[in-house]
């Protein structure tokens, strides 16, 4: 997954984001109207933690027997008439949909949203090798209109309003009606209009996929707006790019995922439009299709025993949604097409976390921990990022001074040896009274004063515990 | 060489903790190893827990097809009930109303209950799909008329899974107008129920309310790409 170039650490681009007020007052509106329609679509179930780890432990037993799965739903597909193929990386991926592009004829595709195309950066391969891509949800289309990037899971442009909307449709969009006001109908209508001829005379589709379904071969795509419809139903050929982790046992197990997604994503008991295909169907859709599984270091995830619990994902964003994190600094500063707490894991679990990007987003968190409890896979988002922290540290061992890991070894001997603690006591008490007023130490000197930078320490006190008793023996009865 | 699929295998493999180089096994193979793996998978997938409620409103003591006719409607669905033996009159009415508001014919299934177009005033325009129609074509037609597979009461969802007398999926899809006629015995209580009588083999739509979006602002908008006018005929014995 390529790092969006020029990428600073998270703290650095949250700093920019958070003093975006017009992103900040956009980002609070929009998360907090869909945390509470999602809290009332949850409630109405009154088996939710049930379906909910059943989702959990059907996922966690898939991943536990993913080559099985893998080839069973390889052979489904094919025995279908679809073909497979496998892709170990990103560039392997977009070169195999290139050549697919290319065999068919075409010189452009339409493209159904997709988290794993993002990731792989296929608009920019395709746009390489001449081949045009066109974007077809509406966020993603005021995304690509608009020159930017996408900053959720869901709603690529929540970072966006209706007013910033219209101006980026008036501007860039050469078929926009004359008048067009910020209605959200309105821009709605603009879209359907923009994207019918497109949609209409493709010759390609390009997808994801929500789930693949082992025992059958089906691909399931699930989504509101019915651009997912026109570009799996349409077009002569259909490659869908989907993870090797978005794999299901069995047709059955839709009826846990299907209650649990959309509910959890757009806080409906279901979305509009959901189409399930299997293979070909003579005289109905696309005639050649192809599954394109990606790798993309979701194997190197898997051989993570803490952070494979994130391959359950099943990008609802929820967890977004919720965050007091992302809802300040919005999905940009993640630096990812994957933001919020789970991007805070995922990104370092697929990319590792050797880039500044990816071991600053593993403390781009408060640990408050609601991610984990809206997560309708029960990911375990705080355990993840803690365990990932330690990486981000194990990674950094022996390779350059800190004054952090200094001091860490340093206190690490003096808590093993009680005498060592002791003179260590009375330093910091004579030392205190030296950098403390009124109990607080506001501004400790360097290299200590990384701590003191965003809060105070409390002084320690006069005299230790243990000091206080040697010299007493405590209070006499 | 190795390929991608087998690196991408043998990294599984190893990431789960088996030797890295087993032989490929594809369609149950020959050696007994494979299969007695496989069976392993299944019999632990058997043994998953499912603790979960089949349906959260009992057919025993709901009214099942009430409950459809009103989630379809929360999605911004007309919805209406008629007794069987008035389906074709309000058909012929639906399809009136609409002919009112816009040019061009209703495209027709093949396999559509013959019953149902009877009461049709000859000024309204069929259209079949045979020869299939283009794309285009599609697009210039007023609407589309169909009867389903099963319909979901909890989520308010109807399931084209286009047999006979739903069509091919692009006749549901471009029209901007769909009306389609769900019997009230099959309207399943809860998504299970459904899932359990289709046929993963064939395609299918799952529509909940006309096509929406909550791109913007995180606010539902109805009318987008699909149809943005649906019609439901829930059909009741009397």
């Amino acid at each position: 997954m390529p790092t969006y170039l020029g990428m600073p650490p998270f703290p650095v681009a949250a700093r920019a984001a958070v003093a975006d007020s017009q992103l900040r007052a956009n980002l609070a509106h929009a998360t907090h109207t869909i945390r509470a329609k999602r809290a009332g679509a949850v409630a109405e179930l009154a088996d939710w933690e049930q379906l909910r780890q059943a989702a959990k432990a059907i996922k966690d037993h898939t991943l536990a027997h993913l080559d099985t799965y893998l080839l069973r739903l390889e052979a489904n597909v094919t025995r279908a008439g679809g073909h497979v193929h496998w892709a170990a990386d990103a560039d392997e991926a977009n070169a195999i949909v290139a050549g697919l592009v290319r065999a068919a004829g075409a010189d452009g595709v339409v493209k159904v949203k997709s988290m794993a195309t993002q990731e792989t950066g296929l608009n920019e391969a395709l746009a390489a090798d001449g081949i045009s891509a066109l974007e077809t949800d509406l966020a993603e289309l005021i995304v690509q209109l608009g020159h930017d990037r996408p900053s959720h899971i869901l709603v690529p442009a929540i970072h966006k309003n209706r007013a910033e909307i219209r101006e980026i449709f008036r501007t860039q969009m050469p078929d926009a009606p004359a008048g067009l006001t910020d209605d959200p109908a309105a821009l709605a209508a603009a879209a359907r209009a923009h994207l019918r001829q497109a949609f209409l005379s493709a010759d390609v589709g390009v997808s994801g996929a929500n789930f693949a379904i082992a025992e059958t071969g089906s691909l399931v795509v699930v989504e509101s707006e019915g651009n997912g419809r026109m570009c799996v139903t349409l077009p002569r050929t259909l490659i869908s790019v989907v993870g090797i982790e978005k794999i299901l046992p069995s047709w059955r197990d839709l009826e846990v995922f299907l209650a649990l997604l959309p509910r959890s994503s757009t806080a409906e008991r279901m979305n509009p439009y959901t189409s399930t295909w299997t293979g070909i169907t003579p005289g109905d859709g696309p005639q050649d299709f192809h599954l394109v599984l990606l790798d993309n270091g979701r194997t190197s995830a898997l051989a993570d025993q803490t952070g494979r619990q994130a391959l359950r994902c099943i990008r609802c964003s929820a967890c977004l949604n919720v965050c007091p994190v992302y809802e300040r600094t919005g999905g940009h500063a993640y630096g990812s097409p994957y933001p919020g707490p789970i991007g805070a894991i995922i990104s370092p679990l697929l990319r590792g976390v050797t880039s500044p990007v990816d071991a600053s987003l593993p403390y781009a968190s408060t640990l408050c921990g609601a991610c984990y409890e809206v997560c309708p896979v029960a990911i375990n988002i705080p355990e993840a990022l803690v365990h990932l922290r330690a990486k981000v540290v194990d990674a950094k061992r022996e390779k350059t001074f800190s004054p952090e890991r200094t001091i860490f070894q340093l206190s690490g001997r003096v808590l093993r040896s009680p005498r060592l603690l002791a003179s260590a006591q009375r330093a910091a008490a004579r030392g205190s009274k030296l950098v403390a007023r009124s109990g607080r130490i506001r501004r400790l000197p360097p290299p200590l004063n990384g701590w003191t930078e965003t809060r105070d320490a409390p002084a320690p006190p006069p005299e230790s515990f243990r000091a206080w008793w040697a010299r007493t023996r405590g209070p006499r009865s | 060489m190795t390929t991608s699929k087998e690196a991408i295998l043998a990294r599984i493999r190893a990431a789960n903790g088996g030797p890295a180089a087993q032989p490929e096994r594809v369609n149950g193979g020959s050696a007994g190893q494979p299969e007695r793996a496989e069976a392993g998978t299944d019999a632990a997938y058997a043994a998953l827990p499912r603790d979960y409620l089949r349906a959260h409103h009992e057919p025993a003591t709901a009214d099942i097809a009430g409950l459809f006719a009103e989630r379809a409607a929360d999605y911004r669905a007309v919805v209406e009930r008629v007794p069987e033996p008035g389906l074709a009159e309000a058909i012929a009415r639906i399809l009136g109303e609409r002919a009112a508001a816009g040019p061009g014919p209703f495209v027709v299934p093949e396999g559509l209950p013959p019953g149902w177009l009877a009461a049709l005033p000859p000024a309204i325009e069929l259209a079949d799909d045979t020869p299939p129609l283009s794309a285009a074509e599609l697009d210039r037609m007023a609407g589309v008329v169909t009867g389903c597979a099963v319909a979901i009461a909890e989520t308010g969802t109807i399931i084209l899974d286009h047999g006979p007398g739903q069509g091919r999926r692009a006749l549901t899809l471009v029209p901007d107008f769909h009306l389609v006629i769900v019997r009230a015995s099959q309207v399943m209580a809860d998504l299970a129920d459904a899932f359990a009588r289709l046929d993963p083999a064939r395609p299918h739509t799952l529509i909940s309310g006309p096509s929406a979006t909550s791109d913007i602002e995180l606010i539902r908008v109805e009318g987008v790409h699909g149809p943005r006018n649906l019609h439901v005929l829930l059909a009741t014995r009397h």
